[in-house]
């Protein structure tokens, strides 16, 4: 078990001078549950194959628990790994599969036989301990990858690579919720990597939200669902993510397109640059008061409906309450207290 | 353009791969292939494209029967989940390539190719290989060649799978413009359920080699005809409760009882009831359930809770942060208004006045 921090960590790629990884100073707490969550290209794969010792990096220390890591090689960090694709010895039942990284290192029978049948009961196992692993599903598969990390209890974090890319959703439920349970149970530092949010938001006591090499922000889920620091973060987190408007903010009044007024939770003080407000379809609703919109089109998503309309040109995902049918004159609702103003891209805080 | 399965059906070694299957295929909506891995989507499809030949059924495309037709014989365009490409071609060249051998002038091609890449914001790669691109960028190369060549079929097998979610997420809207406006039949498989949803067409539900279900997307979520067709189409997986019917009233295997809804027969039942349908608050008419915590999953705005209730795993959508502990003992309340009801054969039973509600 280990917290793992950055020190003025950056990375380039050969032959380029630009940062595939800005530089960074960070802290990630010993049995801390962490998700790195970004699109394709953010960085977020290279900074797990930094952590993991995969990758050297071009500037700054990795350390664990204090200790310099750098240099040192995936082995010597004690680090374990899962990937998209379970990576299980399709020939060797289940146990010899969890037994394996005990027997490499020379940990006595009775003692790996105890550790193997723990961590099966752990992670659903046990049934199928003297089963072939190739005749199992792919969701079966993973576990056995993700036991193959927890049997070593040395283990100083283990890394999740898109685990859940290849299974199916209704075993992803079960598999996520398991590894949940699993890490209040085995308190190991955890850091798992995904561009879905669904995943990053349910799994991570912690979540780093990246874009284009940087850290944008890291938070809670709830504060990046509340409070995204950033439009990126707004557009990134959420189903339809966060709507911005573009506006002028004179005091407590933002003045959105076709002039509509409305007014803010705080007042704010002269903002420079290119000036938004921001607020999820969650707390925007169709009404029969309010600004007028056009509406687009709705998607029925089963337990609620999106409403996708224009204001004054401008689209915008609001909520079609239950039971609601699209209003004749249809206006938009908007949750005052939910409302966030963006000057360039970042959050802007109000005066009081 | 339309497409008709007669009973087509495909069995191997003596064994049916899919049970007989009529469907009509609709144009200009998307019409989904719903099931887990394995449920016979991709049987279905390759059926449909003339890649495989069927053991029984017939095929009708436009009125006129293209049975075991070979599929380079047919105008069918395909996107597999592994993305394929002709790696020596620049993008463009590679969306442009069924152009090129349907013989189009050079400017209808320009402007084709233009129109596809613009839509799958293709624009600044149009110069480069596949190989310098992302997996993405890949994928979104080899719908866009499928999209150009106009074919009134088009079968698309897990296209999204390999995106990035919010990429998935905006071509789940761009794609259902783009089928209204060619008028060609789409058949696009999908293990998602929220996916079927979205794209906001047609759903075909398929469990183990049977098409179960056919029709509107959100008519058969609502109303499932049976506990396959329920299972298949839930995300999170369906809650489901053992129970009784007797004389009108349903007892669960926890000893609850509650009303059943009007036309269920008495004997073995099974309840089924989504996770956005049962409530940790008390609800007018509501009948409790004692349940146990196993583990709360917040995704900003709502919380998962995992509960184990009568020894089955339930998933309960609550609105709001909540971090109950693992192993506390809590209430649910089912209201059976919004349960449905599945008889001893599976059919659906009775569907309940709100478990129709959005």
């Amino acid at each position: 078990m280990a917290r793992i921090a950055f020190e003025r960590l950056a990375h380039g790629y050969p032959g380029s001078s630009a940062y595939a990884l800005k530089p960074m100073d960070m802290v990630w707490e010993d049995a801390g549950a962490y998700a790195l969550l970004g699109p394709s290209g953010c960085g977020k794969t290279t900074l797990l194959n930094i952590v993991s010792g995969l990758l050297r990096p071009r500037e700054g220390r990795v350390l664990f628990d204090g200790q310099d890591v750098t240099a040192l090689s995936t082995e010597r960090r004690n680090v374990a790994q899962v990937f998209q694709f379970p990576v299980v010895y399709d020939t060797m039942t289940v146990r010899e599969n969890l037994t394996f990284p005990l027997r490499n290192r020379g940990v006595p029978a009775a003692a790996a036989r105890a550790r193997v049948e723990h961590v099966a009961g752990l992670l659903g196992l046990s049934a199928m301990l003297d089963r072939r692993a190739r005749n199992l599903g792919a969701d079966d598969k993973q576990k056995i990858s993700l036991g193959r990390g927890l049997v070593r209890d040395d283990v100083a974090a283990i890394l999740f690579d898109e685990p859940l890319t290849v299974i199916d959703p209704h075993l992803k439920w079960e598999l996520r919720s398991r590894l949940k349970e699993l890490h209040r149970q085995v308190p190991v530092t955890m850091i798992y990597v995904t561009h879905d949010q669904t995943e990053a938001l349910t799994f991570a006591d912690r979540v780093v939200v990246m874009s284009e090499g940087e850290v944008v922000q890291v938070g809670t889920p709830e504060a990046l669902f509340d409070r995204p620091a950033h439009s990126f973060v707004g557009h990134f987190i959420g189903s339809p993510g966060m709507n911005f408007l573009p506006c002028a903010v004179e005091g407590d009044t933002a003045i959105l397109p076709g002039g509509y007024r409305v007014g803010l939770p705080r007042p704010y003080g002269r903002l420079a640059g290119r000036v938004e407000l921001g607020i999820r379809p969650e707390f925007a609703a169709i009404a029969r008061d309010g600004l007028p919109v056009t509406v687009r089109r709705v998607e029925d998503l089963g337990r609620r409906r999106i409403a996708r309309v224009e204001l004054d040109g401008v689209p915008f995902a609001a909520t079609l309450p239950e039971g609601m049918a699209v209003p004749a004159e249809p206006r938009l609702a908007l949750d005052p207290r939910r409302l966030h103003v963006y000057a360039d891209g970042r959050l802007a805080e109000g005066e009081g | 353009m339309t497409v008709r399965a007669e009973g087509l059906a495909l069995s191997s070694g003596g064994e049916a791969v899919l049970h007989p299957v009529t469907l009509e295929l609709q144009p200009g909506l998307p019409n989904v292939l719903l099931g887990p891995t394995g449920a016979g989507k991709t049987t279905l499809l390759r059926l449909l494209a003339g890649l495989d030949r069927p053991s029984a059924g017939r095929l009708f495309a436009e009125g006129r029967e293209v049975t075991g037709q070979p599929v380079r014989r047919r105008n069918v365009a395909m996107v597999y989940q592994q993305f394929i490409n002709y790696p020596t071609l620049s993008v463009f060249e590679n969306i442009a390539s069924p152009l090129r051998v349907a013989g189009l002038k050079r400017a209808e091609i320009e402007r084709r190719v233009t129109e596809a890449a613009r839509l799958l914001r293709l624009e600044p790669y149009l110069a480069r290989r596949p190989l310098e691109l992302s997996g993405g960028q890949q994928q979104r190369t080899a719908i866009a060649r499928a999209l150009v060549k106009r074919a009134p079929l088009v079968l698309m097998d897990e296209p999204l799978a390999n995106l990035d979610y919010k990429l998935r997420e905006e071509l789940r809207e761009e794609l259902p413009k783009l089928f209204a406006e060619t008028g060609s039949v789409f058949v696009y498989a999908t293990t998602e359920p929220a996916e079927a949803l979205l794209l906001g067409g047609f759903v075909a539900t398929l469990s183990e080699g049977r098409v179960t279900q056919f029709g509107r997307a959100g008519e058969v979520f609502r109303r499932p005809g049976d506990l396959a067709t329920a299972r298949v189409f839930s995300d999170p997986p369906l809650n489901e409760a053992p129970a009784r019917a007797e004389g009108g009233r349903l007892v669960l295997g926890t000893g609850a009882v509650m009303p059943a809804p009007a036309g269920v027969a008495d004997g073995a039942c099974t309840i089924g009831i989504r996770a956005h349908q049962v409530s940790l608050e008390p609800l007018p008419g509501a009948v409790a359930l004692p349940a146990v915590v196993r583990v709360a999953e917040v995704t900003g705005s709502e919380t998962y809770v995992h509960l184990t209730v009568g020894g089955m795993d339930w998933v309960v959508l609550t609105p709001g942060v909540q971090r109950p502990e693992p192993g506390q003992e809590v209430t649910l309340w089912l209201d059976p208004q919004r349960c449905l009801v599945f008889g001893a054969d599976g059919r659906l039973a009775a569907v309940a006045a709100l478990a129709e509600a959005a």
